[in-house]
């Protein structure tokens, strides 16, 4: 029988996955956002599996409303990255200090 | 080992694999790809947890929207992979450190506070049971302020997505269709008063 920690623990590890991916690819904006994406989808995964396991559909309604924000947020990440990419002709991080910050 | 839990192991194994690939790969094509598997089988996940409604929209909304908007955006940009790749060995340890740590704390709550014996097997529904419909009830019921909010939410991310990335070019040639109703005779027309000429005989 698969329980809730065997769920839990494959979300957690794609959580730590996700955050590696972000400290490995510190230059790249691309793979910084579906880290993000991956985050997110580890989030959802334990809703979900909460969801099921303690019988109360809520928590299916907020994964729905998680997918809605990230799909937001990936369409205004990438159209921030396309108009970076248009000023600057590239899109790595250390390119990114027009603001000295 | 019963069928179920091959089946979530085999799903579990090709999502952690994938996402593995996801942060590792070198071309971010391939990465975007690799994505697209980690969204089918958490989606597979999801329907091993009766959870059918939101499995199918993982895999619409995000392998065919998202997903073709990451590859979209990755194939237009004219990216130098080797330059994106420097600092890759050099933040590798760091990186490998605080993910294993975090997933062993994470670990250690989880068993002590959600293991087997903690919480009670999930009992499966019948037949009968549309995952669907129950969405549905609470959604449209208890949850409609917040999903009319989340419609918002997405025309504001339309509205937001195409300012930004929308730009006037001086050469484009385009029709201003107020100009052209609004336009006068005395605009475009110009009466020339001039005397006949005679012929050159």
């Amino acid at each position: 029988m698969i329980t809730l920690s065997d769920y839990l623990i494959v979300s957690a590890i794609l959580f730590c996955l996700s955050l590696a991916g972000i400290f490995l690819n510190r230059k790249n904006v691309i793979i910084l956002l579906m880290s993000i994406e991956l985050m997110l989808l580890s989030v959802n995964i334990n809703f979900v599996a909460f969801s099921a396991f303690m019988g109360d559909i809520a928590g299916q309604v907020f994964v729905f409303f998680i997918l809605t924000v990230a799909a937001a947020e990936a369409a205004i990440g990438l159209a921030i990255l396309v108009v970076l990419y248009r000023s600057k002709q590239s899109i790595n991080v250390d390119d990114m200090d027009s603001m000295k910050g | 080992m019963t069928f179920e839990k091959f089946m979530f192991y085999l799903f579990a194994g090709i999502l952690i694999l994938a996402a593995l690939r996801v942060i590792t790969a070198r071309n971010p094509v391939h990465s975007a790809l690799s994505l697209v598997l980690v969204f089918f089988s958490s989606a597979a996940l999801w329907i091993l947890l009766e959870a059918e409604f939101l499995a199918i929209t993982l895999v619409l909304v995000y392998v065919g929207a998202v997903m073709v908007l990451f590859l979209f955006v990755v194939m237009m940009l004219n990216i130098n992979v080797d330059s994106m790749r420097e600092g890759f060995i050099k933040y590798l340890p760091i990186g490998v450190a605080v993910a294993v740590i975090s997933a062993i704390e994470m670990g250690l709550v989880i068993v002590a506070n959600f293991g087997p014996d903690k919480v009670p097997a999930l009992v499966r529904h019948g037949v009968e049971y549309k995952n669907t419909e129950s969405i549905g009830r609470v959604l449209y019921t208890d949850y409609l302020l917040s999903f009319e909010i989340a419609a918002v939410l997405l025309l504001v991310g339309i509205v937001a997505a195409i300012a930004l990335s929308m730009r006037k070019r001086p050469n484009t040639k385009f029709q201003n269709p107020s100009e052209q109703v609004l336009v006068k005779k005395a605009d475009r027309l110009r009466i020339v008063k001039m005397k006949t000429e005679d012929r050159q005989s």
